[in-house]
């Protein structure tokens, strides 16, 4: 639509003072809007341009509504959509440079330089690794294997750290199932399907020769993840991202997240489908890394701002860390509580667990243990093997 | 009947509903442009309250599905009377065995139990209804893709008996809490809009016109003291509608100057988790009604 109204949009300073015509600045608007990474159509354009038949274009503020009624349709975009608008449409003659019309680019496409993280670095190390090379590493021997599996990850040298890694996207990841409230057909259900009978019986002359049956749905439970990336863990924060790309690639309904200080959402970078491109995507998201941790108010900001939005269908969620938390332990208790009551159950996965000589004594691991329905540890492979298949058969209630 | 913005603010205003002039524009397009509404807010902002007001502006019934999750075909829009569906096909003269006619029979409208969605496109109505499909977000995935059906062409299709579609399209609302996303698709087949809170001297007009018998100094600090509240975080903020039962409430106990101990003893009008209850009573709120007290002085005297 760009081509068609061309000439229009050269910067003309020769002829700024004729007002230019709607139709290309509305439609050189959409363009700018989408240019910023706002998912506007051909469609809504048009749409839009029919409304303005009737609102009128006289009213600046009616305008702008109008717009924003017919070009957004998430919350997220409105403010980025304001901005623009304001932008675009303050200067009377908007086609002076349409070039130099610089929106605010939506953070999706914003293409950074890369810092030096610790998922950067994993992601600069994994590359060195292709398919072939992984096919020798096969070879191991079995034996080796089974030492791998037992040997703690803190001690793990690169080389076996990135066999770990080969390792952990093979394991298949399951999640138990509950019922939902939806009925379907099922051979042994609990109701009758009363349609089906009717309409089987009616063509047998109205004799109901059999009765086929409805049973409720079952589908797999949602899963949150909560990972603390801070200093303490730092040695485990590149296996954990690693487990939770695999986690998030062969379920569907995973949400992840990440804290030190503060809480990052990772959950749409984690979602593309090259694992070195996800992993740098995810620590860019988080700034933090390595830092100090308050867990406490990190569990309730994820309490507060997606709780409610996550947390539903009976979640499970899987708490990654070692509980050494530098803000009030009263509060990580709260935090702790409100979380429990809202999934179905709360997993804690402690790295030092496996330690025998380990006593959960930190006083922020000795605030949130109460409301740990699972405390299990993370510190070799052979514990997240052990995780897959606790995750599989999690018990129907408490 | 509602041909500009203003006549739609207007309307609204008739049956006590102050719209701010961007919901005004929202619902302006969506009834001229005969597309869906998308309501999306925090609870207790006035989504639901929109789509009874529009019935009682255009004396038109209100035909309302609440969602839930597991909501399906047979609860939204038609079943199959099954009992009377029996009874016909015991009650058919024996022998007759032409079977086709009695399937024929026995699916026809007679046996046809109408639900909200299929009442909401019925032919038999004279005017276009108000359909308000209530907290989309809590209805599941499947529910969503079958709407996307529904909205787009206004038709329904009942395979025994063939496709309905709506003689007047009816004014569509739907509203979200967003406890969850809701798929793009069925956002953009409708028009989006987020109602947010209402400015400090909007709400106090709200309070004003929905409780005459408040006393203006009391809905001032009322109002002031939620706003307060409104700035901090929350497990859940108080929404319009707390506030005005809190209101309604203080006024009952006769209360003029908000205090400390009435706060507290009132508090669950506001704030419906015990955290924030907590949190309110541990200092948060001694410091907001002293805040309040002092505007309230500047601004009486």
């Amino acid at each position: 639509m760009s081509q068609g109204s061309g000439p229009g949009f050269r910067p003309a300073s020769g002829r700024s003072e004729a007002p230019a015509p709607l139709l290309a600045n509305v439609l050189l608007f959409g363009r700018v809007l989408r240019r910023a990474g706002l998912p506007v159509s051909l469609g809504q354009m048009l749409t839009f341009l029919e409304a303005l038949e009737w609102v009128g274009i006289t009213d600046r503020q009616h305008f702008f509504h109008t717009a924003r009624s017919l070009l957004v349709y998430r919350r997220e975009d409105l403010s980025l959509f304001e901005a623009i608008f304001l932008k675009f449409w303050r200067s009377e003659h908007p086609l002076d440079s349409p070039r130099g019309q610089k929106a605010p680019r939506a953070p999706r496409h914003d293409l950074k330089p890369v810092p030096f993280t610790i998922a950067n670095y994993l992601a600069h190390k994994a590359r060195l690794f292709d398919p072939e090379i992984e096919v020798t590493d096969r070879s191991g021997s079995f034996s080796d294997q089974e030492v791998l599996q037992r040997k703690e990850f803190s001690r793990m040298s690169e080389e076996e750290l990135a066999e770990v890694r080969r390792l952990l996207s093979q394991l298949r990841w399951k999640l138990s199932q509950r019922r939902t409230r939806r009925w379907v057909s099922a051979r042994r259900g609990r109701r009758v399907d009363f349609r089906k009978t009717l309409r089987q019986a009616s063509q047998w002359g109205g004799v109901a020769l059999s009765v086929p049956r409805r049973g409720p749905k079952v589908k797999q439970r949602p899963l949150v993840l909560l990972a603390d990336i801070s200093g303490s863990m730092e040695k485990y924060s590149r296996l954990v991202l690693q487990f939770f790309y695999c986690v998030s690639q062969s379920l569907g309904q995973v949400e992840s997240f990440v804290f030190g200080t503060r809480l990052s959402r990772i959950t749409p970078q984690l979602a593309l489908r090259n694992i070195d491109r996800a992993l740098e995507e995810a620590a860019l998201e988080v700034v933090d890394w390595s830092g100090g941790t308050r867990i406490g108010e990190s569990l309730e900001s994820f309490n507060r701002q997606w709780s409610r939005r996550v947390l539903r269908r009976g979640a499970v969620v899987i708490v990654v860390s070692d509980g050494w938390d530098r803000g009030e332990s009263a509060e990580l208790g709260a935090a702790m509580r409100f979380l429990q009551h809202r999934c179905h159950r709360l997993i804690w996965l402690n790295p030092h667990l496996g330690k025998s000589s380990y006593q959960p004594l930190v006083e922020g691991m000795q605030a949130a243990l109460p409301y740990v329905d699972d405390f299990l540890p993370v510190h070799n492979f052979h514990s997240l093997e052990q995780l897959a298949e606790r995750l599989q058969d999690l018990p129907r209630r408490r | 009947m509602l041909d500009s913005i203003e006549s739609t603010l207007e309307a609204l205003g008739g049956q006590s509903y102050l719209a701010d002039p961007a919901l005004g524009t929202s619902l302006f397009l969506a009834l001229k442009m005969g597309k869906p509404l998308f309501l999306e807010g925090e609870p207790g902002v006035g989504k639901t309250e929109v789509a009874k007001v529009l019935s009682r502006v255009f004396e038109t019934p209100l035909i309302r599905l609440q969602c839930y999750e597991g909501l399906d075909l047979q609860q939204a829009v038609y079943e199959w009377n099954y009992p009377r569906q029996l009874l016909a096909i015991q009650a058919r003269p024996t022998g007759s065995d032409a079977s086709g006619e009695v399937l024929e029979d026995i699916f026809s409208e007679p046996f046809l139990l109408k639900r909200p969605l299929l009442q909401a496109i019925d032919a038999s109505q004279d005017k276009p209804p108000v359909l308000l499909i209530d907290e989309l977000d809590r209805a599941d995935e499947e529910f969503e893709s079958f709407l996307l059906e529904l909205l787009s062409d206004f038709q329904i299709t009942i395979p025994e008996m063939g496709t309905l579609r709506a003689v007047h399209r009816p004014m569509t609302l739907i509203t979200s809490n967003r406890t969850r996303e809701v798929h793009d698709a069925l956002k953009r087949r409708c028009i989006y809009h987020w109602i947010d809170y209402p400015s400090p001297e909007r709400e106090l007009e709200i309070v004003r016109l929905k409780l005459p018998e408040v006393a203006e100094s009391l809905a001032r600090q009322v109002v002031a003291f939620v706003q307060g509240l409104r700035r901090q975080e929350w497990v859940k903020l108080p929404g319009v509608a707390e506030t005005l039962d809190w209101a309604e409430a203080l006024s009952h106990l006769q209360v003029q100057r908000l205090e400390l101990a009435t706060v507290e003893a009132t508090l669950g009008f506001l704030l419906k988790y015990q955290d924030d209850v907590e949190k309110v009573k541990s200092g948060v709120g001694a410091q907001l009604v002293r805040e309040v007290l002092a505007k309230e002085e500047d601004e009486s005297g």
